[in-house]
């Protein structure tokens, strides 16, 4: 199956529990798009089908029903608790309007999510969330409540807040103590996948800008080729017998070909120019777990910064024989745990990091050489077609000059 | 500007001109693409079907326009060597009296140009001589003409306007053979003026001939374009008029078109004087028509000429009349025309000219969307090989190493396909370019049919003109009959009526002839017009389908060499990583699998 060919290593979780001799799996797929309400409100639902037989799970089989957001819950939910993994992409909100029902718009975004769920359920960490389980399995307002709950301004916890606040007060602390550039890591290789990063999404993105207007111009040339079918036709009747006959076939063959280059253009669409799409989210998504990486060695480097100084002080207040030692040691001990606590975190994010770089990269030449492959695969066929319908031609041809 | 074309004839039917094209001969029209390790026009024997028709592709395929040269991703041209296997001259067909070319000589038309266009240096590389195949005889006959070096030059006019006016002379070379020209190599300055002239004369001499339109007076253009590049495009035209005319199997032969070829310094031909002057001499002429003091009739021998551009107003009075007459008046005009064939023809014609402004219409957005695809493709492949040389840069690991080969391949397909695209649509367009000339030449048709029709409405108005000369003289008769005696002014009247009726019988039969000449060169040039248009076109349908046929299965070869790359390569990695991971949960197996494959 495409899908399974595209999430890579095929599903697979070992369940510690399972004695039976059958190796566990969990598939998953989105099929069914539904529009559903009316007008503004109108959305697209699909039907999540999740086969299994894990223990965690219900039955070998379960189906929910599902909308966009709900996706959209799943990956924040993951990426909260899950620093350090690179979260599957999702594919985008739709911005235009006109084309927010059209069929081919569906029919990707269905693709991209079927993708998604199923990377997620191959995912050694990802699988094993408890968020996923609720996404595959719970019923729809159960679905509807925790989703609701985690929209707007209280889809940050009050701890986050704070979080942000007080990285907005350290920005401009920063700033106004002359400290200009934000804390980071000092760690060379580190510095040089971050630029990796960012100058492949560059070029990731200038090239999938050109896979679509490739796309496009396959419509293009597919609707010239049928105007031109169209023209030749007429121009046939002017012309008698064995011209008129090969002006006609010639129409023929072109309308035909227009039909063969539109498919061309779908296909393309599908099998190319989305893998590469997703190509682009992907690394994107590893941006913002940059950006979380740096979030955790920030505030492990501010603990380990408050601890130094807390040491000071209370050497000051032991010599002094300050009643405030007391007070002062307990602070102390609270911000060495914390202290401990957020290099564990920052400690964790960047082995896993490590691990999935290995992951990601694997994934995507396996991607992009099965992208590449229908690429090549689809513009092959399609210059057979078209030499195979003109070389038709000439026997027909042929008669003409002779005759 | 194109500048290097060799030049063929499609299948003229009968008679002279046949072209035939060298491919060894001009090695620096020779490009093949080097992009590593690329035979695609080697081994195109071996895909491309047996049959013989085929193989003489081969030789034709090698040699690509030039005009490719000037995109900065081409290799340096290199010199193809397969042999021309259907070279007409080197192996000439057995039946040389055969009228229409075999289909091997069919063959090279489509690649090369039907109207080779010279360089401004009045250089045409590669060979232009014309024999039939495999005769040299003297029944052959040819006439090439090179418009080149435009030059500025002063009127030195005795005007009292000091500096004069400045125009620009074009050098028009000539070699023929024809016998008439008395020499075989001419060589004249020429401005435009000479060429508005030149066709001028022409039209008054051969009414009812599908006579080439001349190139565009421009004034506009010639304001607001660089003047270098009016210039240039002027020269152009200038050189495809001259040579439609040369290939007019009756206009070649005319003694208008030879003067202007050969006679050196000033044109001996009779400058058309404009409109405006003309019409004023007809209009002083008028009142003493009227009055009686000028001759009021028709010569016979203006009556081959239009009444329009000419110096008698009243004759032109006297037609327009006439036209009213024939559109609202109750009775049938005198003579009408009853060339049912003709009428038939004509229908067919003007259906013709519609449907081919529409052909040429979506030809043009047909090559304009096929050069869109090639360049975007070109684009993909570019922003590939980035990628690739960055990946390779970059790489951390070997799989990254992996995917980058995988991406070059595809990149260099899309790059070679960019290129394939660009030369294919620059066949294309000289294909379709049969559609364009046609087109034009639907302008001289409408020039022949009003010529037609304008001979007719002479004869129209000159035979009522005599019945009413006749009436008027039977009346004078019947009114001298019943009065008695000599009226001398009565007896004069009569007599110069009589005088009158004996010209205008003369004209009359003048204008008869006149117009049935002109119907018989219609007849001819339409019967000469379907003929050619038949062998024209298809020569224009087999160029443009092997054209597409041929750079498409190129193409495709391109292409799937790069698809069985990437699909090896994933293929195996994908099933071996998928076979270990079922195994262990071991990531870094899949490594040591990439490191593996990286050096395969």
């Amino acid at each position: 199956m495409n899908v399974q060919q595209r999430s890579g290593s095929g599903p697979l979780v070992q369940s510690p529990r399972s004695p039976s001799s059958q190796s566990p799996y969990l598939t998953v797929s989105v099929s069914d798009p539904a529009k559903m309400g009316n007008g503004v409100q109108a959305y697209i639902s699909y039907k999540v089908i999740t086969k299994t037989n894990l223990p965690e799970y219900e039955g070998p089989e379960k189906i929910v029903i599902r909308r966009y957001s709900d996706f959209v819950w799943l990956r924040d939910r993951l990426f909260e608790k899950y620093k350090g993994v690179f979260i599957p992409p999702l594919p985008e909100k739709s911005t235009v309007e006109k084309f927010r029902f059209s069929a081919e718009f569906i029919e990707m975004r269905r693709q991209a999510l079927d993708v998604f769920v199923n990377r997620i359920a191959s995912h050694h960490e990802l699988q094993q969330s408890e968020d996923l389980r609720i996404f595959l399995q719970a019923d729809e307002q159960t679905m509807e409540r925790a989703r609701s709950q985690e929209t707007g301004i209280f889809k940050k916890k009050p701890a986050d807040l704070m979080q942000i606040f007080k990285d907005v007060q350290s920005k401009v602390s920063d700033v106004v103590l002359g400290k200009e550039k934000p804390v980071e890591e000092s760690n060379p290789e580190y510095e040089k996948l971050k630029n990796y990063i960012f100058q492949l999404e560059d070029h990731l993105a200038e090239a999938q800008k050109h896979a679509y207007r490739l796309v496009k111009r396959h419509r293009e040339l597919g609707q010239s080729l049928s105007d031109f079918g169209k023209v030749v036709k007429l121009l046939a009747n002017c012309e008698g017998n064995a011209l008129g006959k090969a002006f006609t076939e010639l129409g023929a063959k072109s309308e035909i070909l227009s039909i063969k280059l539109q498919k061309e253009a779908h296909h393309l669409l599908m099998n190319f120019e989305e893998p590469l799409k997703d190509y682009v989210r992907a690394v994107q998504s590893i941006k913002a777990t940059i950006a979380e990486r740096a979030n955790a060695f920030r505030h492990h480097y501010e603990l380990a910064e408050a601890i130094k100084f807390k040491e000071i002080d209370m050497n000051k207040l032991r010599l002094t024989r300050s009643e405030k030692l007391g007070e002062a040691e307990h602070e102390y001990e609270e911000l060495k745990a914390d202290g401990a606590e957020a290099a564990r975190r920052f400690d964790r994010i960047v082995k896993l990091m490590n691990e999935e770089i290995v992951r990601f990269q694997e994934q995507k030449t396996l991607d992009m050489g099965l992208a590449f492959h229908e690429f090549a695969k689809g513009q092959a066929r399609l210059a057979n077609s078209i030499a195979e319908a003109w070389r038709s031609l000439l026997p027909k041809l042929e008669a003409c000059s002779s005759a | 500007m194109m500048g290097s074309e060799n030049n063929n004839l499609p299948g003229k039917g009968d008679e002279e001109e046949e072209e035939f094209y060298h491919p060894l001969s001009t090695a620096d029209q020779m490009q093949t693409l080097t992009l590593d390790g690329d035979d695609d026009y080697h081994s195109l024997n071996d895909d491309v079907s047996a049959s013989k028709s085929y193989s003489n592709y081969r030789s034709a395929m090698t040699t690509i326009s030039s005009s490719v040269a000037e995109h900065p991703l081409l290799p340096p041209p290199s010199i193809a060597t397969t042999p021309a296997v259907a070279d007409p001259l080197l192996f000439p067909p057995q039946n040389p009296s055969l009228d229409s070319p075999s289909y091997a000589d069919v063959i090279f038309s489509p690649f090369h140009d039907r109207f080779p266009e010279s360089n401004g240096n009045g250089e045409i590389s590669g060979e232009v001589t014309v024999s039939s195949p495999g005769s040299q005889s003297s029944s052959s006959e040819y006439l090439n003409i090179i418009v080149s070096n435009p030059q500025k030059e002063v009127e030195s006019s005795n005007s009292i306007v000091p500096g004069g006016n400045t125009y620009v002379t074009y050098l028009i070379t000539t070699s023929t053979n024809v016998s008439d020209y008395g020499g075989s190599d001419f060589s004249v300055r020429r401005r435009f003026k000479d060429v508005v002239t030149l066709s001028d004369r022409l039209s008054e001499g051969y009414r009812g001939f599908f006579i080439p339109p001349r190139p565009d007076k421009s004034v506009v253009e010639s304001q607001v374009m660089q003047k270098q590049d009016f210039v240039e495009q002027r020269r152009v035209e200038l050189e495809k008029y001259l040579r439609r005319l040369a290939r007019h199997p009756v206009i070649k032969k005319s003694d208008e078109l030879r003067v202007f070829l050969t006679v050196q310094g000033r044109m001996p031909l009779p400058t058309s004087i404009d409109v405006a002057s003309r019409m004023l001499d007809g209009a002083v002429r008028l009142p003493k028509q009227l009055l009686g003091e000028s001759r009021s009739v028709v010569e016979p021998q203006d009556v081959v000429h239009p009444a329009k551009g000419g110096r008698d107003m009243l004759r032109f009075f006297k037609e327009l009349k006439q036209s009213v007459v024939n559109d609202w008046g109750n009775s049938r005009p005198p003579v009408e025309e009853e060339d049912k064939e003709f009428l038939e023809k004509k229908e067919k014609l003007w259906d013709l000219e519609q449907q081919l402004t529409n052909a040429s219409k979506q030809a043009e957005s047909l090559v304009k969307a096929q050069q869109d695809m090639g360049e975007v493709m070109g684009e993909l492949g570019l922003a590939f090989i980035k990628l690739t040389k960055f990946e390779n840069e970059q790489a951390a690991l070997n799989t990254q190493r992996v995917r980058a080969a995988d991406m070059k391949s595809v990149a260099t397909a899309a790059v070679k396909a960019s290129r394939l695209y660009r030369e294919l649509n620059a066949q294309t367009v000289k294909h379709f370019d049969t559609l364009h000339e046609y087109m034009g030449l639907m302008l001289a048709v409408h020039n022949a049919f009003s010529d037609r029709s304008s001979a007719l409405l002479t004869v129209q108005t000159l035979i009522s003109e005599l019945s009413s000369l006749h009436s008027r003289a039977e009346k004078l008769e019947t009114a001298s009959s019943k009065i008695f005696g000599d009226d001398k002014s009565r007896i004069r009247k009569l007599e110069d009526l009589r005088d009158a009726i004996r010209v205008t019988e003369d004209a009359k039969s003048c204008a008869v002839r006149e117009y049935e000449r002109i119907k018989e060169n219609n007849r001819g040039e339409i019967e000469r017009l379907d003929r050619e248009r038949q062998a024209d076109f298809v020569n224009m349908l087999k160029g443009f389908v092997v054209n597409q046929a041929e750079f498409k299965s190129i193409f495709m070869k391109n292409t799937r060499v790069a698809s069985n790359s990437c699909a090896g390569r994933s293929k195996i990695l994908f099933i071996i990583a998928f076979s270990i991971t079922k195994i262990y949960r071991a990531t870094h197996y899949l490594q040591l699998l990439g490191a593996l494959l990286a050096s395969w």
